[in-house]
């Protein structure tokens, strides 16, 4: 056995068992973690596949963003976890039974002989001095630049519509106005009283 | 050598986890959507074992623009849940019922 079959399928019973974990365990936190675990170990198998300017970029976009939005959200929110946990597991037998059929189904179609390897040989490793990023980046901007800058202009809505739903004018808040502060004149500050002298009550002198 | 299949078994096994997620989890909208990033990620890795297996670099693209969509998809879910639990203090899919005629 090979280092790289053993890697994959290392990464690929973490992955399983982190998966499981984030649908089954009862923390909302704790299935953010296992997440980033789940994304972690699916870098490591993208590895495998070569494929590593995107398993870098699945750790950084994901694990370094994606999933520290989650567990912001998710510590910001006050969440009542016992009402939502109520019938967790009514619907195990049929999710169960559907999503057994499901991976038995695909693993009979998947165990045919077209995806074996006399009919899908795995490629020779790519030669020395070549650069997943670069075939990537010649790609993306010659051939898929229209799409790219689709994806570009979809973050933008990603953001624009983000920062408009939550952003709220709270009217009880306190705040300053730097044009008024900065119009302000003396005579709105300051008022000389005339008065005549006056002596302090505990005065001894 | 790792025959394509287990990968594209790996990302089947992962989709139905998270189907099973979806099933398990339907009131809790966080977790709801942590199932949809796990579905995601199981389609990439089909995606990727295939550009890997055919030599065409047309898949690794794609899974570009995937987790694109999916990094947007996730702001704007999670966005829309604080909205959601600011107006309704709470999260709970049964509770957001007032469209309901």
């Amino acid at each position: 056995m090979s280092f790289t079959q053993l890697a994959f399928y290392f990464f690929a019973a973490v992955m399983i068992f982190a998966a499981t974990m984030v649908i089954t365990i009862r923390n909302p936190v704790k299935a953010a973690l296992f997440l980033v675990l789940t994304f972690v170990s699916g870098a490591c198998v993208w590895m495998t596949l070569e494929a590593e300017f995107l398993a870098i970029v699945l750790v950084l976009v994901y694990v370094g963003a994606v999933m520290v939005l989650f567990l912001f959200v998710v510590m910001m929110l006050d969440i009542n976890l016992s009402r939502l946990r109520e019938g967790f597991g009514e619907y195990l037998p049929i999710g169960g039974l559907v999503a057994v059929l499901m991976v038995l189904e695909m693993a009979i179609v998947l165990s045919a002989d077209s995806f074996d390897q006399q009919n899908m040989p795995r490629p020779e490793p790519e030669a020395e001095g070549y650069s997943n990023t670069k075939e990537l980046g010649r790609l993306l901007y010659t051939f898929y630049v229209y799409p790219f800058e689709i994806a570009a202009l979809i973050l933008l809505v990603a953001i624009i519509a983000a920062i408009a739903l939550t952003l709220r004018k709270r009217p009880e808040t306190k705040y300053q106005n730097p044009a008024k502060q900065v119009a302000v004149q003396r005579e709105d500050r300051v008022r000389l009283v005339k008065m005549a002298a006056e002596r302090r009550k505990d005065d001894r002198s | 050598m790792i025959p394509l299949a287990h990968y594209l078994i790996l990302g089947a096994i992962m989709f139905c986890l998270s189907v099973i997620g979806i099933f398990l989890n339907r009131k809790n909208v966080v977790i709801l959507l942590m199932s949809i990033e796990l579905l995601l990620l199981a389609i990439n890795i089909n995606f990727l074992a295939f550009s890997h297996y055919l030599q065409d670099t047309a898949g690794q693209v794609f899974v570009f623009f995937i987790l694109t969509v999916a990094a947007a998809e996730s702001a704007i879910g999670l966005a829309i849940l604080i909205v959601l639990f600011r107006n309704r203090h709470t999260i709970n899919v049964e509770d957001l019922d007032t469209l309901k005629g």
